[in-house]
């Protein structure tokens, strides 16, 4: 058997990912044509290299059908329940920040808080007979957060892409997305609620509970993670 | 472990129960149109039942439970009084806790009566207690109406108490807004600056929440900043009548010692003393049954009065084994004009025989 490391398979987060273990003498490329998701790993043996989604990394992470993967705090937390039982966290990559936050357009120069954003909340299921909306692709982290934060009168609305434009668009009120600088924000005339911070994440390589090992790859693994540290 | 077959029997003996009492069978549909749940539950309900859909009936809930169908089915064209029973699977989603059941059988009784409503609250739980008879359950009671009385008796303004009586069933929330009505903690910094200025509008103006809702909350929060504190002493009261945790004829005398003070919970407390009478006649231990002041506060919204529920004496990690309670408003905002003074309880017969099992 081999350790099997997932990664993400394109863009930025594959690169960084890369070369965070260049840096600690691992090489991992991927192989083949540019469309094939195969890869390849120099350094230490015994470790093949998956290419993954991000977002498919937590679910074959806590399936155990992968050992290691890179992706972050925000897809583990959202797609996993219980997912400290799942995986652990081995290092925290130090890119890919991201915050998961809650915004509302700048002009609501009453809401700054959560409590001003129950308030609001409240009043605008009087006035429009249907509840304040915030979208999100994060629909079980906002849920949890504004469960434990006692916010009511608000639904949950998908988007999955351009969440920014959704107030404008006038398909929802408040937004609850990830930012890095606030910039996307800004320029939609959107803040962030002051204490409307639901997460931190960046790109931290998981451990998986979850996948068997014999005792070659717990040798591997002993060795990986002391290479990696 | 139970099989299905032997869980449905016993549910099917405890409808059979109700029904000797008069109660009529009904079988509401598994699906339920999401729209009513979600109007009244909001987002919560989502973390808590399956939704599905189709092209023609949009988002459909699995029944996550009877109540709301019984309710609905009874206000459209029930008779007056009645009695309804109920049992069957109840769907619940579950996002946090792999080993609580996310489908289960219910068997339930429900009471739609304008006569004498401790009769009916004694009515409710005495069968429920006569059914888990010999089993190790104990049971806790409650009152969310002494609660909203409580809050609607407060001396401040009418808005500051809907905010209060909207976050009754949030522990957290109901504190901090209580904290802050008493000056306890000091208003937010952000919301001192937008009144110190004139809270003028500089960026585009995007989405639906229009200028006028923006300046109708600006001027909300400055009566409230006029608003006078909440008095310590009306505070300290609140706080000890939520502390209220006794054996029922212990908490009706503390009750009775507050509502000296807060004389707006007397017709509440009452109610709970004309339902420790009832109680008592219907053969229930009333010196022996607990009364807890918050008990039934975090949990479903829709209920304003008696609540009650019954836990495995010897198994805490057990789901509450039977829960039930009073939910007069929840006739009133399905009924359309109509409404009814209502209490009903469920029972979960899987439970039940899982304790039997480890006797």
């Amino acid at each position: 058997m081999t350790i099997k490391l997932g990664v993400p398979s394109k863009g930025r987060l594959m690169e960084k990912t890369f070369e965070w273990f260049a840096a600690r003498g691992i090489t991992l490329q991927r192989t083949g044509s540019e469309r094939e998701y195969a890869g390849a790993v120099e350094g230490i043996d015994g470790v093949s290299l998956i290419l993954l989604s991000a977002g498919e990394i937590p679910r074959e992470l806590a399936a155990g059908r992968i050992h290691l993967g890179v992706t972050g705090t925000d897809l583990v937390q959202e797609k996993l329940a219980l997912w400290d039982q799942l995986v652990a966290p081995v290092e925290e990559l130090a890119f890919g920040h991201a915050d998961l936050i809650i915004a509302v357009p700048q002009a609501w120069v009453d809401v700054d808080t959560l409590d001003d954003l129950d308030a609001a909340a409240s009043a605008f299921r009087d006035k429009h007979g249907f509840r304040l909306r915030i979208a999100t692709k994060y629909h079980r982290l906002v849920r949890e957060f504004l469960r434990s934060t006692g916010v009511a009168d608000y639904a949950l609305v998908d988007s999955q892409g351009a969440t920014e434009g959704t107030i404008k668009n006038e398909t929802a009120e408040a937004i609850a997305d990830i930012t890095s600088s606030g910039e996307t924000l800004r320029a939609n005339h959107l803040k962030i609620l002051s204490d409307g911070l639901i997460l931190r994440s960046q790109a931290t390589l998981w451990r998986s509970r979850m996948a068997d090992m014999d005792d070659a790859d717990r040798a591997t693994m002993t060795a990986l993670l002391a290479g990696l540290s | 472990m139970a099989t299905r077959s032997e869980i449905l029997a016993k549910a099917a003996s405890l409808r059979a129960l109700f029904e000797a009492q008069g109660a009529a069978v009904v079988e509401p549909p598994i699906l339920q149109p999401a729209e009513t749940l979600l109007d009244l539950y909001g987002e919560d309900i989502r973390a808590r039942a399956y939704v599905t859909s189709d092209a023609m009936r949009g988002e459909q809930m699995l029944r996550p439970d009877y109540t709301l169908p019984v309710v609905q089915m009874h206000m459209a064209h029930g008779a007056d009084p009645a009695r309804y029973t109920y049992a069957g699977e109840v769907f619940r989603r579950q996002e946090r806790d792999p080993n609580r059941a996310n489908e289960y059988i219910q068997a339930g009784y429900e009471v739609f009566d304008r006569g004498d409503p401790a009769a009916a609250d004694a009515e409710v739980f005495a069968l429920i207690h006569g059914a888990l008879d010999g089993l190790p359950v104990t049971a806790v009671t409650g009152d969310i109406g002494i609660l909203m009385a409580a809050v609607a008796g407060l001396d401040t303004s009418a808005s500051r108490k809907a905010a209060l009586m909207r976050h009754i069933w949030r522990p957290r929330r109901f504190r901090a807004l209580l904290d802050r009505y008493a000056g306890k903690t000091p208003m937010p910094a952000s919301r001192a600056a937008l009144l110190a200025n004139d809270g003028a509008i500089t960026a585009p103006l995007i989405g639906l929440r229009s200028l006028d809702e923006i300046e109708t909350r600006i001027a909300a929060l400055r009566a409230d900043a006029a608003e006078p504190a909440l008095s310590r002493t009306q505070v300290s009261l609140l706080l000890a009548l939520l502390d209220v945790r006794e054996t029922m004829p212990n908490a009706i005398s503390q009750l009775h010692d507050l509502a000296v003070d807060m004389p707006a919970i007397s017709d509440a407390v009452d109610r709970v003393a004309a339902r420790e009478k009832a109680l008592a006649a219907r053969g229930v231990d009333t010196e022996n049954l607990m009364f807890e002041a918050s008990f039934g506060r975090v949990s479903m919204e829709y209920y304003d009065g008696f609540v009650f529920g019954f836990r495995a004496a010897t198994r805490p990690d057990l789901p509450t084994i039977a829960t039930g309670g009073r939910y007069d408003a929840l006739t009133r905002r399905l009924g359309q004009g109509g409404e009814i003074p209502a209490v009903g309880g469920v029972m979960r017969p899987g439970l039940m025989l899982e304790l039997e099992a480890g006797q």
